[in-house]
């Protein structure tokens, strides 16, 4: 087996600086960061590596090590998002990149050397930009230094060093964890006593495997590097010079970039399902957000997508923005080939018709203007109702399935008060009621006033008490549920909490 | 030859069957009902292109009458009404992954369901203050046009049927013990084809949450003559 001269680039702590560059900060060496996930440390800096947090370890306790720890959830597709432009840049050099995973990547030697010189030239080309090269004969072999080429950053091995470089490494570095605690027990502690073992033996006791990660071990890899195709450039963005304050006027001047990006992706054969906008300000404050649509955006969708980003949630006129829109950048999220998405030739679908007209009336009022509604998790009627805008993905349905002890039978409230409201529940002779911690009413309800006159009640029910996240102050709530019927055999459901009474929902 | 005597349910059959196939788009001319509510509406079904018109507050009436055609498959939205219990509506059966709802459309409201009637088969309503009778007669042109169902919680000129709540009654509840159970409620209808009113005893909603018919009540119809057929024109 030849292994094919390989170069190797590694960027240490990729999540972490990965994190960093998504939030447009600058790396603090001396700020102590850990990406985690599910609780353990998947990557953190050099600051906090030097404080004796390492991968591998729980959160807790890399917070007692180091108890100014920034903790930042572990977020895969960012690292790959923030990872191509360097990619890129390698592209740019050098040709046939392969990615094997967000921070780390591979490449022939054998272009790059002969094109700029020698192996070395290659590299001093690819590390001006870049950080942690190693260059070797091998992927794997590559892949270890690159790990352990250290403070200079670069290290060539050359050919007939291989596995001399190879044989001082633990037998962990192999990526097998169970191979190397059976080969620690067995008193095999470094790779290249592993290679010395015969080949035979190790077939008979550890298989194919076993005689694959011995040929690693030996220096002589049978991975090839193959590079990735680079995908065609869809995005599309524009600057404003000078920014733009208005909503109306961002949405005007996009329009353009719109149609490009659209006919970008067509040339492509394709045709985009999921869309990301990203929109900065003049002070680099950014929002950030991804669109679905139900089958493919259109240029004029796009438009709109932009404006409702930009008006968002807060009533401001520039939503989450709070200066003048310098940058609007579109980029795909998802992409389909164009050939599932062509109208029939005869007639078009109901389904097209209705988002059609569904788009309209979302193009009337905003994109929480049209809904489709999903039943969710919780104990209040008002909190289980979930509203999804249009085109929007639904949530997934596994919280309604859970057990909610408290939550009500069959027949439910046909109104449901988005907010509760404030209603009047008197005793017969016109006091208050109260309910002691056993549940007890100290009388019985007797008047209900609903912004009205109050009518009497002929029938009642409860207290059904809920006693909801009692160990977060913030969130807590400690309620009791009532049914009550009216003289005019109007139904209520009503909420007694912190001693004032609301209509949570009505039966009508 | 032979003269050909037609009895007249005959002719109106024959007559239903030309009516269907000039329409533009060959469908049934009636959306189906839950069976409880099959018997007090004009038709078998809710008439396509017309408006049926209830109290504002019959929520339950309302669900119960989108809940037939979205049985069936059809996609139904409701404008106007931000406080729909959703989990009620699916009790009522109706399919809420099939369901719109435009909840606060303000003034535009009528805007939304003409722009909703090109598509959506059944569109309940709760409409704004002061509908103009014009506005309400271009409405209708265009239900009809498409054959879209208008149900209306509140009051409309014209409509082509109005149904109405009485005498509800709630049992399950009693004096600090119990839970709702059920709710009976006399439903009413007039229409234009029948001026004459029909009555039934209905559970608004059963004890499952769905509508159903209370047992044991006479048949729904008052007047129990044979109906005059619908003539064109």
């Amino acid at each position: 087996m030849t292994a094919t001269r390989s170069i190797v680039l590694e960027i240490p702590d990729w999540p972490v600086v990965a994190f960093l560059r998504a939030n447009g900060e600058s790396a603090d060496a001396g700020e102590p960061i850990a990406v985690v996930h599910g609780n353990t440390v998947v990557s953190c800096s050099p600051a906090a590596r030097a404080e004796g947090v390492d991968i591998g370890r729980r959160r807790r306790d890399a917070q007692a090590r180091c108890p100014r720890l920034r903790i930042v959830p572990d977020d895969p597709a960012r690292d790959q998002r923030e990872f191509l432009p360097v990619v890129r840049a390698v592209e740019e050099r050098a040709p046939g990149v392969q990615v094997i995973r967000p921070g780390l990547c591979a490449l022939r030697a054998r272009g790059p050397s002969r094109y700029y010189g020698g192996e070395g030239a290659a590299v001093h080309v690819l590390q001006e930009a870049l950080a942690g090269l190693g260059l070797v004969d091998g992927l794997f072999t590559a892949e270890q230094a690159a790990r352990r080429s250290g403070r200079d950053r670069l290290r060539v091995v050359a050919p007939d060093e291989t596995a001399h470089f190879l044989a001082p490494l633990p037998v962990a570095a192999l990526g097998d964890p169970e191979l190397a605690d059976l080969l620690v027990r067995l008193g095999v502690h470094t790779l290249g006593a592993f290679a010395v073992l015969a080949e035979d033996q190790v077939q008979e006791r550890l298989g194919e495997r076993g005689v694959r990660l011995r040929a690693l071990a030996g220096g002589s890899d049978s991975r090839t590097v193959t590079p990735r195709v680079p995908p065609p450039e869809l995005e599309r963005g524009i600057v404003f010079e000078p920014p733009l304050e208005a909503a109306e006027q961002v949405a005007f001047a996009v329009r353009t970039t719109a149609d490009a990006f659209i006919a970008a992706v067509d040339d492509a054969g394709l045709v985009c399902t999921e869309v990301r906008i990203e929109l900065t300000d003049e002070e680099g404050h950014r929002s950030e957000r991804v669109w679905l649509h139900p089958a493919c955006f259109t240029a004029a969708e796009l438009v709109d997508r932009v404006r409702w980003q930009l008006e968002g949630s807060s009533g401001s006129p520039l939503g989450d923005l709070s200066a003048p829109v310098a940058r609007v950048r579109i980029a795909p999220e998802a992409v389909d080939a164009a050939s599932r998405h062509q109208p029939g030739l005869f007639g078009r679908g109901s389904d097209e018709r209705l988002h059609h007209a569904l788009s309209r009336v979302q193009a009337m009022l905003g994109h929480r203007g049209v809904v489709t509604p999903a039943i969710g998790g919780g104990r209040w009627l008002a909190e289980r109702q979930v509203h999804v805008p249009w085109g929007d993905r639904s949530p997934s349905s596994d919280l309604r399935a859970l057990p909610w002890p408290g939550s009500l039978p069959a027949p439910l409230p046909t109104t449901v008060f988005p907010r509760p409201v404030a209603v009047q529940v008197r005793a017969a002779d016109g006091g208050d009621i109260e309910v002691d911690d056993r549940g007890i009413l100290s009388a019985a309800p007797a008047q209900l006033a609903t912004g009205g006159p109050p009518a009497a009640i002929v029938a009642w029910a409860g207290p059904w008490p809920i006693r909801e996240r009692e160990w977060d102050a913030g969130r807590r709530r400690v309620a009791e549920r009532f049914q009550v019927v009216d003289a005019q055999q109007n139904a209520w459901l009503l909420v007694r909490e912190s001693g004032r009474w609301w209509a949570e929902g009505r039966y009508d | 030859m032979a003269a050909v005597r037609s009895s007249p349910a005959e002719l109106a059959q024959l007559r239903e069957q030309v009516a269907r196939a000039q329409r533009r788009q060959a469908e049934a001319t009636v959306l189906p009902v839950l069976s409880a509510l099959a018997g007090l509406l004009p038709e078998p079904g809710l008439r396509r292109g017309s408006v049926y018109a209830m109290p504002e507050t019959a929520t339950s009436l309302l669900l119960a009458l989108l809940a037939g055609p979205s049985r069936a498959g059809s996609w139904c939205a409701v404008v106007g009404v931000p406080s729909l219990g959703a989990e009620a509506a699916e009790g009522f059966g109706v399919a809420i992954d099939r369901l719109a709802l435009v909840a606060e459309p303000g003034r535009r409201w009528l805007a939304v369901v003409s722009a909703l009637a090109e598509v959506v088969p059944v569109i309940g309503v709760r409409p704004g203050p002061g509908i103009r009778p014009a506005d309400a007669a271009r409405l209708s042109a265009r239900l009809r046009d498409r054959g879209s169902v208008l149900l209306v919680a509140g009051s409309w000129p014209n409509a082509y049927a109005m149904l109405d709540m009485q005498d509800p009654s709630w049992s399950g509840l009693e004096q600090g013990h119990g839970l709702l159970r059920a709710r009976e409620v006399t439903v009413t209808v007039t229409s234009r084809r029948s001026p004459v009113p029909r009555r039934a005893r209905l559970e608004l909603p059963g004890p499952e949450g769905a509508a159903a018919a209370v047992p044991g009540f006479a048949s729904g119809r008052i007047d129990e003559t044979p109906r005059i057929a619908a003539v064109a024109g």
